[in-house]
This record gives structure tokens, C-alpha cells and sequence, in this order.
């Protein structure tokens, strides 16, 4: 624990950790919002979901190997993952958005599966960054450290989450996914398709998480497996947050970012992983035991919907 | 469910095969590919515990397998080693045991590996059990991947570099057939277990369950005592079937070997919808024909036997989830004892393989 030590002796480390892992929790935070919205909507677990973040990556990454600026992945990656998601769910969500858990479970882990190999057999396993060739600021008389890409993608992130929110509030298919959030059955006695529903949703989820992935590409790094971990993030922050407290969402898709941050550097960078599924199993037990006895047949209605 | 004649007869049929397989020379150099084949046929009939007869949808039983091999291993070598001395040599220092030295500690190593699991599944499980659907089986996944992250990266224990495992003293030969004939008799002791647990009183609640938590604790079934020692079984046999499989393979660490979630963990579920979840011959022959599909796609797709395995799951789950046994039920219901009354359109025995709503 001596590192508890340095952070206590050099208080701007502590500046230096909060910022990093509050620049990258924006990213989480978006991933969870596509998984809480297909969660919400189409009561299915997307197991694949980290396998989406990292396919967007490739696609900025693969723009950066042929010499654009990797920051058109993000456009790129949105417009070509809502096109490989709604695909997706033609092929294989639209036969399980009915069935029980185990299921969707299974299905989406076989699609991740399936989908990390695809990558794996594509791009070699190698870590891969696309580098965006920002210049690296620093404050505090070079004491913090910020680059300026991860300032852009905090910002882009937090545009695209605007975009979002007034998409759901104010567009007509918006207001269309939140109704079959509330009850499908109504949505559809109301007049709204609802398989298109699921499609469109499906496919906003892949597109989110496409745009993501191209942030992580050039924050960060990717790895055809790397995926679970972000399904497992997207998991963790929607149960803390439920699915659908938008806030909460952001709140602990930041907050779980600068969590990882300290736990990397005071347990060491190699259990960061260790921590974030610590953390998970942790989440768990505490909510269970929050619950406790008040567990009852709710059926399944899903009365919170998605704001 | 008493033993008559002909399941007599039949049950010596798989028995007598499975002691001469290895003997007869043709198979002989595949002794290792049949020792493999029980573990698979084991992890399945473990997995159908939990997944098949209670409906708890567990990702992350081979935490018990892992925890088992490491206990097993630890025990062996402790039991006449410095553990610390041994592993921080990475198995460069080969050390040679005796016969007496290797076989009690393994022996051991496998009883405490079996014990020490059933401890694990007895504590995790008052903290796993209030889960229910999405979050047990995420939770579950999330201990495998956590044990395996967690062992990586502490060096008393090999770290992500691992263990060797100490050397067999004696013929290669004999080793493989001691290892064959390890596997052989843990797979049928589950077997048999399993059928006569199945018989009882605790698989009709088990099964009560699966098909409704809330009405079964409702009848006055203590749910989470039944739902702990389930665990508790298959964590039994996890555990030392992971000890021999450590043993065999000679080498261990944390993420291929011991927690192997991504291939063994996923292919115990697969191996039980394939054959048909929920019933006892199922497992046994999901994971038979999982190990030929299996086989044959690592030798002549070589490169894409992932992709084939993804897609192998994807289809399972959406076409063709009954299972071959629930399939052969729905289509010979007489033949499993089951009557069908014309009456009714659906055969009694789809009942049990019926859809369930969500419960949440």
C-alpha cells in the first residue's frame, strides 16, 4: 500500500487520476446507456455489447492504418455499426427478443463469441491504438498531465449524449422506443410497430457503442479481447444506476472510470481488470442484500422505462 | 427408478467400453482424447445440476474446477516442498518425487481439492443465491473471471506464469492409462450419483425450483438450503475432476489452464443444451457428440473453429433448444416412460422443457 502513501504525499497525482478517469468513464457511461436501452426495451442482456465497442475501435482504427484522421471513425463507426446492428438483430435478436433469459444470455454470448473470433481472425490479437496526434497539455507546472485527446472525447462524448437525449425526448421514434420501454403491449395496441422498434433500438445501441469504441481506439487501446470487460462495465453501471436513470448512468459510468484509475495505481495496473469484476461481484451482493426480502413477482413489466 | 435387466446390461456396455478403450492399440495413442471426453462428459452433468434441473443459469462453475487444481496442486507439493521455493522457480528445477511421495499426494491432494470446493460453494453461496436470472449468471461469471485475474498476479502461486506440476514417477505409458482411468471412474461416480440423487426427494425439489421459486419456498421447501448444496454437489466433483486435470495436463496457471471460462466454461452450457438440459442421459451425450463437433472443427477448420463454435451456439439456442434427448422425448414419449394422453396436444414430458416467463 505504498502507493496510498505517494498519493497522499503528492496531492496533484490525485488531480492527475480523478481527470483520466473521469475523461474515460464519459466512454463507459455511453456504452452503458446503449446496453440500459436495450435492457430496457428489448429485455435482453447484450453480452456482445463489449464486442460492438471494440469493432467500433477497428473502425477508426483502420482508418488511422490508411492515413485519415482517426477522429472520422467516430461518424464512420456510428453510421456502419447502427447498419451492422440492426443486421444483427434481424438475424439473430429478432428470434429471441420473446424468450427467457437464458436465451438471450446464451445467444448474445454466442454472438460475442463469434464476433471476437471474426475480429481476432481480421486484425491479428495484437493492441492496437489509433493515435490522433493531439498535443499533450500540462498543468500545474507539468505536475498533471492532460492530452488533448482525451479532452476531445470527453467532449464528443457528452455531444453525442446530448444528441441522444433530445433524440429520445423529442423524436417521434424516440418517443416510440420509450413507450415500448414502459409496456409493449400498450405501444402496440397504440399503433407502434414494434419489432421496428426493437430493430431501430438494437441498432442505436451498436451505433453508440460503435462511436465509443472509436473514442477507445484513440484514448486507449484495443484488442479483439478486450470486449467482455465492457460488457461487464455496462452490466455493473446499469445495475448501480437501473436502467432508466440516465443520470445515474453518467454518474457511475464516471465514477466507476476514476475508480479504476486510483485501483490501478495503488493495486497495480495488472489487476485492474480484478478490480473492475471485484467491484461487479461486490455490487451484486450489496444490492441483493439491499433487497433483501423485498423480492416479489413483478411480472415483467418494466414500469421505469428509459428517459 | 430401479436398476432392471436392461438398463443393467446397458449401463455394463458403457462401462466395459470405457475401461477397454484405451487398450485396444488403435486408440491407444488417443488416451489423452479420451480422458478429455469424461472430464467433458463430468462438466456437463455438473453443469445440468444447477442449469438443467434447478434453472440457475451459472457461467462461472469452473471457478471450482480452477480452485480445485490449484488446491490439489498446492497439497502435492506442500505436503513434502516449500511451496514458495518451488513455484519461484517456475518448474525449471524439475524435482523428482517417489512413488509413495506422488501418490499420497495426490490422493490428498484430490480429497482436499473436493472438500475445500464444496467450503467455497457453501460461502459464495449465501452471497450468490439471492441472485436471481441475469444477475446470477453474470455474478457467477464474474467469480471465474476475477479468480482468474486475481491468481495471475500472486507470486506465491506461480502468478500468471504458473506451476509445473511434479513429474509422474514411472512409465509415460502407465501415466496416461493412471490418468485415463482417474477420469473414467470420476465421470461414472457422477453418473451414479446423480441418477440415485435425481430419484430422490431432493431432485423433485430441485426441480420444484426450476419451475417456480416463489411457490416451491411457498410449500415450505427451504429453496436456498437445496439451492446451496446443489452447488455444493457440483462443486464437489469440479473440484477434484479440476485437481486430475491439472495432474494430466502437467502444467497450470490461471487463465487457459485452471479458469478456462471462455472455452471450458462456455462449452460445459453448450454440451447441455446440445444433448438436452434437464435430463440425466443428456449431458452424458451433449458432451460426446460437443467433443466429435469439437474435434473435427479444431482439425479441419483450423483458424475458424471459433467462429463455427459461435455460430454452433447462436443456432442451439434459437432452433433447436430441447436438446437431442428433449427432442427424442417430445418424438417417443413412450419409450421415456411418459403416457401420452391424446386428449391433451402436448406430450406431458414438454412440460418440463417448457418455456418460463422471466420472473423478473
Amino acid at each position: 500500500m505504498d502507493n496510498i502513501e505517494i498519493l497522499v504525499a503528492v496531492p496533484l497525482l490525485n488531480v492527475q487520476l480523478l481527470l483520466d478517469g473521469l475523461l474515460i468513464g464519459a466512454i463507459f457511461a455511453l456504452a452503458a446507456y446503449g446496453f440500459a436501452l436495450v435492457w430496457g426495451v428489448l429485455n435482453v442482456i447484450n453480452i456482445a455489447q463489449g464486442e460492438f465497442v471494440i469493432m467500433g475501435g477497428y473502425v477508426a482504427f483502420v482508418l488511422f492504418d490508411n492515413g485519415i484522421h482517426p477522429i472520422w471513425g467516430l461518424p464512420l463507426a456510428f453510421v456502419l455499426m447502427f447498419g451492422f446492428g440492426w443486421a444483427v438483430y434481424r438475424v439473430v435478436i429478432s428470434w429471441i427478443v420473446d424468450s427467457d433469459i437464458f436465451t438471450t444470455l446464451l445467444a448474445t454470448f454466442g454472438l460475442s463469441i463469434l464476433l471476437q473470433q471474426l475480429l481476432n481472425l481480421q486484425f491479428g490479437s495484437d493492441v492496437q491504438v489509433a493515435d490522433a496526434g493531439f498535443p499533450v497539455w500540462a498543468l500545474f507546472e507539468g505536475m498533471v498531465t492532460v492530452s488533448g485527446i482525451k479532452v476531445v472525447s470527453f467532449i464528443l462524448a457528452a455531444i453525442l449524449a446530448v444528441c441522444l437525449i433530445l433524440f429520445m425526448k423529442n423524436s417521434r421514434l424516440g418517443q416510440a422506443i420509450r413507450a415500448t420501454a414502459q409496456d409493449r403491449r400498450a405501444a402496440r395496441v397504440m399503433g407502434i410497430d414494434t419489432d421496428r422498434v426493437y430493430a431501430m433500438t438494437f441498432a442505436l445501441n451498436a451505433a453508440i457503442c460503435g462511436a465509443a469504441g472509436a473514442l477507445v481506439a484513440m484514448i486507449w487501446n484495443i484488442q479483439p479481447y478486450f470486449g467482455i470487460v465492457y460488457s461487464l462495465r455496462s452490466f455493473m453501471i446499469v445495475t448501480v444506476a437501473g436502467y432508466g436513470n440516465l443520470l445515474g448512468v453518467i454518474l457511475a459510468g464516471l465514477g466507476l472510470g476514476a475508480g479504476e484509475q486510483f485501483a490501478a495505481f495503488i493495486l497495480g495496473s495488472e489487476f485492474q481488470i480484478a478490480f473492475v469484476v471485484g467491484l461487479l461481484l461486490l455490487v451484486l451482493v450489496v444490492r441483493q442484500y439491499l433487497q433483501g426480502r423485498k423480492r416479489q413477482a413483478v411480472g415483467r413489466s418494466l414500469s421505469s422505462g428509459v428517459k | 427408478m430401479t436398476l432392471n435387466m436392461r438398463s443393467l446390461l446397458r449401463y455394463g456396455i458403457v462401462v466395459l467400453i470405457g475401461l477397454t478403450l484405451p487398450l485396444s492399440d488403435t486408440l491407444e495413442p488417443y488416451t489423452f482424447q479420451l480422458a478429455v471426453l469424461w472430464i467433458m462428459i463430468l462438466f456437463a452433468l455438473t453443469w445440468d445440476i444447477m442449469g438443467g434441473q434447478m434453472g440457475y443459469f451459472s457461467f462461472g462453475n469452473i471457478f471450482f474446477f480452477g480452485a480445485g487444481m490449484y488446491i490439489c496442486t498446492l497439497i502435492q507439493i506442500g505436503l513434502y516442498y516449500d511451496v514458495a521455493e518451488y513455484t519461484a522457480h517456475f518448474g525449471a528445477v524439475p524435482i523428482h518425487f517417489t512413488f509413495t511421495q506422488y501418490f499420497t499426494g495426490i490422493f490428498v491432494g484430490l480429497a482436499a481439492a473436493g472438500i475445500a470446493s464444496v467450503a467455497m460453494a457453501v460461502i459464495l453461496g449465501s452471497g450468490v443465491f439471492g441472485l436471481r436470472g441475469h444477475y446470477f449468471a453474470i455474478g457467477t461469471l464474474g467469480l471465474a473471471i476475477a479468480a482468474a485475474e486475481v491468481l495471475g498476479g500472486v507470486d506465491y502461486v506461480g502468478g500468471g506464469g504458473g506451476i509445473t506440476i511434479p513429474i509422474y514417477p514411472g512409465d509415460p505409458d502407465d501415466r496416461s492409462l493412471f490418468f485415463y482411468y482417474l477420469c473414467f471412474v470420476s465421470a461414472v461416480a457422477t453418473f451414479a450419483f446423480l441418477r440415485w440423487l435425481y430419484s430422490t426427494r431432493f431432485g423433485l425439489a430441485i426441480n420444484s425450483i426450476r419451475d417456480d421459486e416463489e411457490k416451491a419456498e411457498g410449500m415450505g421447501i427451504h429453496t436456498k438450503r437445496y439451492k446451496t448444496v446443489a452447488w455444493a454437489i457440483s462443486a464437489f466433483f469440479l473440484g477434484i475432476c479440476g485437481g486430475i486435470f491439472g495432474n494430466m495436463v502437467g502444467f497450470i496457471e490461471p487463465l487457459e489452464v485452471a479458469f478456462p471460462w471462455a472455452t471450458y466454461g462456455v462449452f460445459m452450457v453448450l454440451m447441455v443444451i446440445l444433448g438436452g438440459k434437464g435430463t440425466l442421459w443428456g449431458p452424458v451425450i451433449g458432451a460426446v457428440v460437443f467433443h466429435i463437433i469439437k474435434e473435427l472443427t479444431w482439425t479441419y477448420l483450423l483458424g475458424w473453429q471459433w467462429v463455427a463454435l459461435g455460430t454452433l451456439i447462436i443456432v442451439n439456442v434459437i432452433f433447436f433448444q430441447q436438446g437431442i434427448v428433449g427432442w427424442a422425448r417430445d418424438k417417443w414419449p413412450e419409450r421415456f416412460g411418459l403416457i401420452v394422453d391424446e386428449s391433451m396436444a402436448a406430450a406431458p414430458g414438454r412440460e418440463a422443457t417448457a418455456r418460463r416467463e422471466p420472473a423478473e
